[in-house]
């Protein structure tokens, strides 16, 4: 029976690795399309893992979670020179704190609320934000802003990576994944993140326990938002323009579907949902012009039959073969 | 005297047009456990979430070693040393017996910054959680999960959570409700062991436990101090009898 979880860990170990051999070899494989496919599918799973870290560990429901994306894509925008490229060391960090910072400021009102209502006020805040890059001349109007260089990745007179190249682009996204992956996993674990875990479970308990909650949530709102920043940012280098729709409250919410989609509170789950939520996203796109339709549905029947996503799936599968898990 | 720690002047709240707990003056000191009596709806509840910091008083003051402390929130009570166990049981169910403790103690050791260490790994913090397991009576349940406990063993949790705070100050909600009686007893052994080093408020219904355990006894009637004073002259009481024994007696 000790055994028992070892033989799991080492299950998904061999899974894991597999999938990580899979999207390292990928570019070797596909076609140039499904490259920049796979590309953009892994910067929605930092999104995806990014509000997982609010939705599933924090229990802060966040429908306003696309204004630090937007945030950290404009970030890129407005500071890309129109005449030559900028740099990625300098932009990047400068998009993730414009980002976190943004998220601090809107925490610091949100996290005091609770349930409908932070569902409600995140929504509002990320309406505001996309107004301001709407309808300002600060963010360029509806059209946004399109960039004329890719950035460089130069470090002095050396450039390790060409960001023009979409498989180096691939696999600068491809090690960005996998570092937030690692970053949460170990985060979670932490003292930190094991209260935050707490203030999902037991919200007033955690308070009689004498824990400061409210820094706690507005720590986690922000370190969701600055991950958010850097999947935006990301998103702006590879498709080199921006526009308010990024922050568009459509964005808010198939975010959250992709973790509705993959099993909320899991950090597998935030990444499969994203190429579960892309893949079926252009299955159903290249049968019919309704394909929302045929998404919605779908959403709506796994949501019915499979409420824990798909990282319940091989749980769920054990169960029915083997009968239920013994006693842990 | 010296050795009081929390005390209360004029504690008032009022619910709309009820006045839950109305003018409560009462001294806890350390060493000693005081115990609150009262038939339903007399306001121990209120009185122990007025000085949890759950509730705000509408009127009156709370001095915790002299400092005053009415308008501070539950979460820095706790920190200052007011720990507070629950009626309803209010423990973390997804989440084993061991880590509801670990978390209880981790709060006096929290470390937010340190985000590349293990939880789990915190000796101190471990140890503080399995000693409140252990005085609790739970050593052998740590790895289950809190909501396959039975009921009594979650009502272990819970003092063993508040335990695992290493507070000063005790306020303990009906921790036998529910509980079997060799549960009970042992509870019963460990609110003696506690005593001599902590100040506790036990509010409890089952009056063999408490004219066992108590060195002071508070009778509340309708959010008021009837009497207040030791087992024996609450036991002789006339107007104790009149409002609250005398029901326990049919």
């Amino acid at each position: 029976m000790i055994h028992a979880p070892e033989r799991q860990d080492r299950r998904k170990a061999i899974a894991l690795a597999a999938a990580l051999l899979l999207l390292a070899l990928f570019p070797f494989a596909g076609a140039a399309f499904y490259t920049e496919l796979v590309t953009k599918v892994m910067i929605l799973a930092i999104f995806a893992l990014s509000l997982d870290v609010l939705v599933g560990y924090t229990g802060l429901v966040s429908f306003g979670h696309a204004a630090y994306y937007g945030v950290g894509a404009y970030a890129l925008g407005l500071l890309a020179p129109p005449y030559e490229a900028a740099n990625l060391w300098l932009t990047l960090p400068v998009a993730v704190g414009a980002a976190a910072l943004a998220a601090l400021f809107v925490g610091a009102f949100v996290v005091r609320v609770k349930g409908i209502y932070f569902i409600m006020v995140t929504l509002a805040f990320a309406q505001m934000f996309y107004f301001v890059f709407h309808d300002t001349r600060f963010g360029r109007g509806s059209d946004g802003i399109s960039m004329n260089f890719k950035p460089v990745a130069a470090i002095g007179g050396f450039t390790p990576f060409d960001l023009a190249n979409a498989v180096h682009v691939y696999y600068f996204v491809f090690a960005a994944l996998v570092l937030v992956f690692v970053f949460l996993r170990v985060l979670l674990r932490s003292p930190f993140g094991r209260a935050l875990q707490g203030i999902r479970s037991n919200e007033h308990r955690m308070r009689s326990l004498g824990y400061p909650v409210y820094w706690y949530k507005l720590a986690s709102f922000t370190v969701a938002g600055a991950l958010a920043g850097l999947a935006g940012y990301l998103s702006a280098l590879q498709f080199g323009f921006v526009n308010p729709e990024l922050l568009s409250w459509h964005q808010s919410g198939n975010v959250l579907l992709m973790l509705i989609l993959g099993g909320v509170g899991s950090l597998y789950g935030a990444v499969a949902g994203a190429f579960a939520f892309v893949a079926l996203q252009e299955l159903f796109s290249s049968l019919t012009t309704h394909w929302q339709l045929l998404l919605g549905g779908t959403i709506i029947l796994l949501v019915i039959f499979l409420p824990g996503g798909l990282a319940s799936i091989a749980g769920r599968f054990k169960r029915t073969l083997v009968g239920e898990p013994d006693d842990e | 005297m010296s050795d009081v720690v929390l005390a209360t002047l004029g504690l008032s709240r009022r619910f709309g047009g009820l006045m839950a707990v109305s003018g409560v003056a009462i001294e806890l000191h350390r060493g000693r456990l005081h115990a609150v009596l009262g038939p339903n709806g007399a306001g121990k509840t209120t009185l122990i979430n007025l000085l949890s910091g759950d509730l705000a008083a509408t009127a009156g003051n709370i001095r915790y070693r002299g400092e005053d402390i009415t308008r501070c929130s539950a979460d820095r009570r706790s920190r200052i040393g007011i720990g507070r166990s629950y009626q309803k049981t209010n423990i973390f169910p997804a989440f084993t017996a061991f880590e509801n403790c670990r978390l209880a103690a981790q709060s006096r050791a929290p470390r937010p910054f340190a985000v590349f260490t293990d939880a789990a790994r915190h000796r101190p913090v471990r140890e503080a959680a399995e000693r409140a397991l252990d005085a609790a009576g739970l050593a052998a349940r740590g790895g289950s999960v809190a909501s396959a406990l039975s009921h009594g063993e979650q009502r272990q949790l819970e003092i063993a959570m508040v335990l695992a705070t290493a507070p000063e100050v005790l306020l303990l909600d009906e921790p036998l409700a529910g509980m079997g009686a060799e549960e009970a007893q042992r509870m019963v052994g460990l609110l003696r062991t506690l005593a001599p080093k902590h100040a506790i408020l036990l509010v409890e219904h089952d009056m063999d436990a408490v004219f066992a355990v108590a060195d002071v006894i508070t009778v509340m009637v309708n959010g008021q101090v009837l009497e207040s004073g030791a087992p024996a002259q609450i036991r002789a009481s006339p107007a104790v009898r009149r409002a609250y024994l005398g029901e326990a007696d049919e």
